[in-house]
């Protein structure tokens, strides 16, 4: 944790529009993104945001469809704060906190309906593909959902299926792969707010004296289809609506980090 | 000087009872030059300063203070006590007894056991530790004989009255001893029950009426009254 | 056992199912001091939701080593009994109440003067007696009114509501067929003194101006919510000032 004197350095400099690490307000850290680095996983992908490193494995596995959408995949997501990430994270049950980034992961890919699910079906009512989506938090250097929504996507899109008959009631692997059907690109766009200002993809130290964080999930044609607020602050309702602009715009920008058209 | 509500109106955390040169007072919180209320009550303003009398509200520790607790703890050196306050109190061996405490000859739980009710004063209390108890004044020390009510402790200024006026008001009256402990809790003795039982039942009155003016009077009245009908019941089986 | 999924939710009227405006919200009743043993409580009904609140502390903190030694730490416990859903849902925390537990005390704690009471605990427990969608805000609502009872000093009482989008129409306050079915909704907490949004989420599609358009109707919910709940605060005390003018009037009267 932050000195008290480099956390009042920290806050001061954001009060006249300047961060600690030269970055704009709005800017985002530098972005790496790798993908299909663990084979065994039917898609994955490693993001690097600054110092903050998120890995997301997909695995498929056969179930049962929910009762209300008998036709329909069924998505999972599920976060690790593992402790070798930071110093604050313990080994044991996820807590709040992973619990949280993974059900606002979850929200960004199925409310913008990323994945086909529709196309994940096996048997109508009976056996449907089930897409488990795990983040696994390798560094905690600030922003972990916009970090792990990145690689989520990006290991997502890297996806593939293996192709397969269903033969009296028995599902049969055929050769080949195809990729996972994906129609939206979801992209979480984080910001920390100091009184009045607000900062776009805060790090560590920022994130340690902000007043509050407001993550806004943006889909491909600029609709808002994921919101959390975050932290014991608050926003003003106008800082809420310059947010989702600046939102938008620069979801569009990190898209095209991992998104090649 | 805007004020926004009238004297002994009822108000909400929140409400905004004051602009500019005001002072914020008991229940009451300044920001930006706006008062506002932060707790449910009574608001008063009196020359420049609004202040809201709390309908509900805990007692917190303020050195000095008399409180009656009960022991929940006995540990190595002294005794832990519930005041009804948002922390535990401590009474170290050396504020209870009058001679230097000898660990190996001293049996603490012999001298006060976990259940035993006290009557203590507050010694030291800040901001970075539990507050310190003593019994060593006089008048102070483990309560033995008599009954203990609890109110809210907002409420035990108008038990003691302008002066002492209500609480000499009520020995007088009921013929019974009253301790008042500042956290709520009082300690009523008296040589029978039935004398205790009206001093209960004029401290109720007290605790459901302290907002309103008059009220000394209105329980001077209503403890003769309850008296002066036990006179004629007496009289009457008397004669029978 | 399931519910069977109604055709349409909206008429061409703009009537919703269970008869309300577009921005109508469902009607609200608040009782406050309902538990005994509680230092504040309270219990809320709005629609068919019925929620409990109960706040204990100042008090303590057990176990020792989370206790803030510059102030008072608030513990939120959001659950749901397994009765208060179509169907019974298991006692043990899910993920969901996990997740509102912690937004629900962030959203709360900004109204607290938690530095009052250094190295204690503030309790608070909300439990979901019956759902029928906007379980968080009417918890909150309550929540708040639970606290004020308590005496904890606030800075201003949090009200919430959620608004959102359904059959293509902006609505206000959703109750839980509205929300699986529509296309967005998205719970909102506000404190009028500070001009403070403390809960914000979403979980649907709107565009940009449908966001603020949204964000305005439920800033008018919670507004409403507000006035509920100072009247529900004050009703507790009112009863006492009424006997007294009575009492005052009959004497007034007798001389």
């Amino acid at each position: 944790m932050a000195s008290r004197v480099r956390q009042k350095r920290v806050a001061q400099l954001i009060t006249h529009g300047k961060r600690l690490d030269g970055r704009g307000l709005t800017d985002y850290r530098e972005v790496q993104v790798e993908a299909g680095l663990i084979e065994r996983a039917e898609g994955s992908a490693r993001v690097r945001l600054g110092k903050t490193e998120v890995l997301v494995g997909v695995k498929f596995e056969m179930g049962e469809p929910f009762p209300d959408t008998p036709n329909e995949g069924v998505l999972t997501v599920n976060a690790e704060l593992v402790p070798l990430a930071s110093p604050t994270f313990e080994p044991g049950p996820p807590d709040e906190n992973s619990v949280e980034l993974a059900r606002v992961v979850d929200r960004g890919i199925r409310e913008s309906k990323a994945i086909a699910t529709e196309e994940l079906c096996i048997e109508p009512g009976k056996k449907v593909f089930v897409v488990f989506v795990d983040v696994y938090v390798l560094n905690h250097d600030g922003n972990l959902i916009d970090a792990s929504c990145l690689a989520a996507l990006a290991a997502l899109l890297n996806t593939k299926m293996f192709n397969y008959e269903v033969k009296e009631g028995e599902v049969k692997i055929k050769p080949g792969y195809k990729p996972l059907p994906i129609r939206n690109y979801p992209v979480a766009v984080t910001f920390a707010k100091f009184n009045d200002k607000l900062v776009v993809d805060p790090w560590l130290e920022e994130e340690q004296v902000m007043d509050a964080r407001l993550t806004m999930t943006v889909e491909k044609d600029g609709k808002i289809c994921a919101i959390q607020k975050g932290g014991y602050g608050y926003f003003t309702a106008e800082q809420v609506f310059e947010a989702s602009k600046i939102a938008q715009q620069k979801a569009e920008e990190q898209r095209k980090l991992v998104v090649k058209e | 000087m805007p004020v926004f509500y009238e004297r002994r109106q009822l108000v909400t955390p929140g409400d905004l009872l004051a602009e500019n040169d005001y002072f914020a007072g008991e229940n009451t919180h300044k920001e930006n030059n706006r008062i506002y209320a932060t707790r449910v009550g009574l608001v008063n303003y009196e020359d420049k300063r609004v202040y809201v009398v709390a309908l509900k509200s805990f007692y917190v520790p303020m050195v000095g203070d008399t409180v009656i607790g009960k022991v929940v703890e006995v540990t190595l050196g002294g005794w832990v006590l519930d005041i009804r306050a948002p922390y535990l109190a401590m009474l170290r061996a050396s504020d209870a007894l009058e001679r230097p405490f000898k660990p190996q000859k001293d049996d603490l739980p012999s001298l006060f056991d976990v259940g035993d009710m006290l009557i203590a004063k507050i010694v030291a209390y800040d901001r970075t530790r539990d507050p310190l108890l003593t019994v060593l004044e006089r008048g102070l020390g483990k309560i033995t004989r008599g009954q203990l009510i609890e109110i809210t402790p907002t409420k035990i200024p108008r038990v003691i009255g302008k002066q002492g006026s209500m609480i000499s008001m009520l020995k007088q009256e009921t013929g019974c001893q009253i301790i008042i402990g500042q956290n709520g809790r009082i300690l009523i003795s008296g040589k029978s029950p039935e004398d205790e039982r009206l001093a209960v039942m004029a401290i109720r009155k007290i605790e459901q009426e302290a907002h309103t003016s008059g009220l000394t009077d209105r329980v001077t009245e209503m403890l003769k009254k309850e008296k002066g009908e036990k006179e004629v019941v007496k009289n009457v089986t008397e004669e029978t | 056992m399931s519910q069977k999924k109604p055709e349409k939710l909206i008429d061409e009227n703009d009537v919703r199912l269970d008869g309300r405006k577009l921005d109508e919200m469902r009607p609200i009743k608040i009782e406050v001091g309902v538990l005994g043993n509680a230092d504040g409580s309270a219990y809320i009904e709005q629609g068919k939701n019925k929620i409990l609140a109960a706040v204990y502390g100042p008090r303590e903190v057990h176990p020792k080593h989370l206790a803030l030694p510059d102030r008072a730490v608030l513990r939120c416990r959001y659950h749901m009994a397994p009765f208060s859903v179509e169907e019974r849902k298991s006692p043990a925390p899910s993920r969901r109440e996990l997740e509102l537990s912690k937004v629900i005390r962030e959203c709360l704690e900004p109204s607290i003067f938690t530095e009052y009471y250094p190295r204690t605990s503030i309790d608070l427990f909300i439990e979901v007696l019956q759902a029928d969608g906007g379980t968080r805000c009417a918890g909150i609502t309550v929540a708040s009114v639970a606290l004020a009872d308590a005496g904890i000093p606030m800075r201003d009482l949090v009200s919430a509501c959620a608004a959102g989008k359904v059959e293509g129409r902006l609505v206000l306050d959703l109750t839980d067929v509205e929300d699986k079915a529509g296309e967005a909704d998205m719970p909102l907490a506000y404190m009028p003194s500070a001009n403070a949004i403390t809960l914000l989420q979403m979980d649907g599609m709107l565009t940009g101006e449908e966001f603020e358009q949204v964000v305005n109707l439920a800033l008018e919910g919670c507004k409403q919510a507000g006035q509920i709940q100072k009247e529900a605060l004050r009703a507790k005390y009112v009863v006492v000032k009424e006997t007294e003018a009575e009492k005052e009037e009959a004497e007034a009267g007798e001389e």
